[in-house]
């Protein structure tokens, strides 16, 4: 799997601020492809911001980032091109509450693609099947399960078969019962080899799935480190505090 | 696998029902009689003015003076023609006919559920409709000409609310998204201008229309042209705030997927934003429809002989003078408003219900 680019997402001296919070300070981040990185750490310490630049979902002030070789700028046309290579899931799903599971997950095939319906009604089959749910194809949101709603939102963002896919704490909003799927879902997901960015507090699923850790606090890195490593012999003070919150 | 049942649920009888419904507390009780009490005062002496003591028969003002306690129907029924036509030129009356049995059968067969085609009959009704409704009302093509100030009755009712209904609805999106959008000029116009006519009382905006502007431009509208006109960008600036409204109701999520995965803002908001907003904003569109539809009898005002007005202009012939001939022009043309205000409404509920029934859990 070769991108355009050495790196997947190269992030550069990134810095942020909502109105005067400084909210990312000094971000530097290479993501290689095919690389699964988890990005951890306290509430409002800025990591899903972070992803959210990376789509352009949220402009940033200062700093690159480049993503599979696009620049993001304020240029013309250069958002569409690194949103058509980055796929993101939310953590409230965000399915489109007035189209079935197969409608949401055709729509941009159709009209940012231009692929003909039946094509795109086939592709968007293919992707319900990879998440386990092609016999809810037909149903809207609303008249499925939250984990089923966040595996149909993993499937319509793979129709457009980005090379990056960014996940917003994806498991947050659901019942215990149903994170589970959610998470086989993302590891097999992993299992083909796409590069991978993953907000969560799912420890268990940083252990086993991810290349690298990122911790942050405060709106910056403090640690970037292998799952081993991370867990086992955290560096910062910061992060051990973290881990002892969180591992009980 | 035993399940048990639900208990049965047993129907109260007549009296246990009136015992449970309408005198279960000692303030109950009370609403319910003065409840009664309101019917028996309102509503019995109405029905025996419309229907036990009116004048049904005879084509002159002489059977309604003999039956001097009730309704004068004959005024209604001798007038029927100009109730629908106003003083339209007779000879050419079937092209009214013809507009208005069209547009009778397009409403219809887009509200009836289960009508097959619906998309091509609407697009039908949006474009090929007007034009052929403009050249029959109007004339031309070999039709002769029958200048405006003829028309009158339900049809200036219906020419005028139709087309405010169809120009409101496309503009009020428009300047709500405009309301909404980042670009400051964009935004700053659309402000000005839905805020300049939510100001300003539409019987003035109808005076200005049709006596100032011809004044101020020195050219001379026509008059009719010059109140659609207007009403059309009264409504609209309405239509934009009930719009916004429904705008401001979708989560930022939704937008955020759109973008996410590459829609453009037009696509964003064709496939995504407005179809849920505009869901959520019915009630209030078809209230602001409604409120429309009622508000063309203002046209009366600046010299249009619109159902209120044929109304007005009859109660004043001499021919007609009786004690009942003005509240029964005025009770049967509140009766056609209602008539076409209430089918409205419910169309709209029954609207409500199908497009939430997808969606419900």
């Amino acid at each position: 799997m070769s991108g355009n680019g050495a790196n997947a997402v190269e992030i550069q001296g990134l810095n942020k601020w909502f109105k005067s919070f400084h909210v990312l300070k000094d971000v530097n981040l290479s993501v290689a492809h095919s690389e699964r990185v988890v990005i951890c750490g306290p509430s409002g310490s800025g990591k899903s911001t972070l992803i959210r630049c990376i789509n352009a979902l949220e402009p940033h002030q200062e700093g690159k980032i480049i993503v599979e070789g696009v620049p993001l700028s304020e240029e013309v046309g250069q958002v569409e091109a690194v949103r058509a290579n980055v796929g993101m899931v939310f953590q409230q799903f965000n399915l489109f509450p007035h189209l079935t599971a197969l409608e949401n997950c055709t729509l941009a095939p159709m009209w940012v693609k231009k692929m003909p319906k039946k094509d795109a009604e086939k592709l968007a089959m293919q992707y319900l099947e990879r998440v386990h749910i092609p016999e809810q194809a037909n149903k809207y949101p609303g008249q499925l399960s939250g984990g089923q709603q966040q595996r149909v939102a993993i499937a319509r963002a793979l129709t457009m078969e980005p090379r990056i896919m960014l996940f917003d704490e994806p498991t947050s909003a659901l019942d215990p019962e149903m994170i589970k799927e959610v998470l086989e879902t993302m590891v097999e997901l992993a299992e083909t080899g796409m590069t991978m960015l993953v907000v969560t507090h799912e420890m268990g699923f940083a252990r086993t799935v991810a290349n690298r850790i990122v911790f942050m606090d405060f709106g910056e890195i403090v640690e970037v480190a292998t799952p081993d490593e991370f867990f086992t012999n955290p560096k910062s003070e910061r992060t051990k505090e973290f881990l002892s919150q969180i591992l009980r | 696998m035993s399940q048990r049942r639900p208990p049965r649920v047993v129907m109260p009888g007549p009296v246990e029902w009136l015992r449970e419904n309408l005198f279960s507390t000692p303030f109950n009780s009370v609403l319910t009689l003065v409840a009664l009490f309101l019917i028996y005062w309102i509503v019995v002496p109405f029905v025996q003015w419309a229907f036990v003591d009116a004048a049904w028969a005879g084509t002159t003002r002489d059977a309604c003076l003999e039956r001097e306690n009730g309704a004068c129907w004959p005024f209604i029924i001798q007038r029927v023609d100009q109730f629908i036509y106003g003083f339209y030129d007779v000879a050419e009356r079937w092209r009214v006919d013809i507009v208005l049995g069209a547009l009778a059968a397009g409403l219809l067969w887009l509200t009836l559920p289960r009508m097959p085609a619906k998309r091509g009959i609407g697009t039908l009704m949006l474009t090929l409709f007007p034009v052929v409704a403009f050249v029959l009302l109007v004339g031309g093509f070999g039709l002769e000409r029958i200048p405006t100030e003829r028309w009158g009755g339900l049809i200036i009712t219906l020419v005028v609310a139709v087309t405010g209904i169809a120009a409101s609805l496309p503009l009020g999106i428009l300047l709500a998204l405009g309301r909404r959008s980042e670009l400051p000029v964009v935004k700053g116009l659309s402000i000005a201008f839905i805020e300049f006519w939510r100001g300003v009382p539409l019987i003035t905006v109808l005076f200005m229309a049709v006596n100032m502007l011809p004044l101020f431009m020195g050219v001379s509208v026509n008059k009719l042209l010059a109140a659609l006109i207007a009403v059309a960008l009264f409504s609209s600036a309405y239509m934009a705030e009930v719009v916004r409204g429904g705008l401001q109701a979708i989560p930022k999520g939704q937008y955020e997927a759109a973008a996410a995965m590459g829609l453009g803002y037009w696509q964003s908001m064709i496939f995504i934003i407005l179809p849920q907003a505009l869901r959520l904003s019915l009630p209030n569109i078809v209230g602001n429809f409604i409120g429309l539809l009622k508000d063309t009898s203002l046209v009366s005002i600046i010299g249009f002989f619109d159902l209120l007005g044929i109304a007005q202009v009859g109660t004043s012939d001499a021919n007609w003078a009786t004690p009942n001939t003005a509240l029964t022009g005025y009770v049967f043309v509140g009766a056609v408003y209602w008539a076409m205000c209430f089918s409205m409404s419910r169309y709209a509920k029954h609207l409500e219900g199908v497009l939430a029934s997808g969606e419900k859990r």
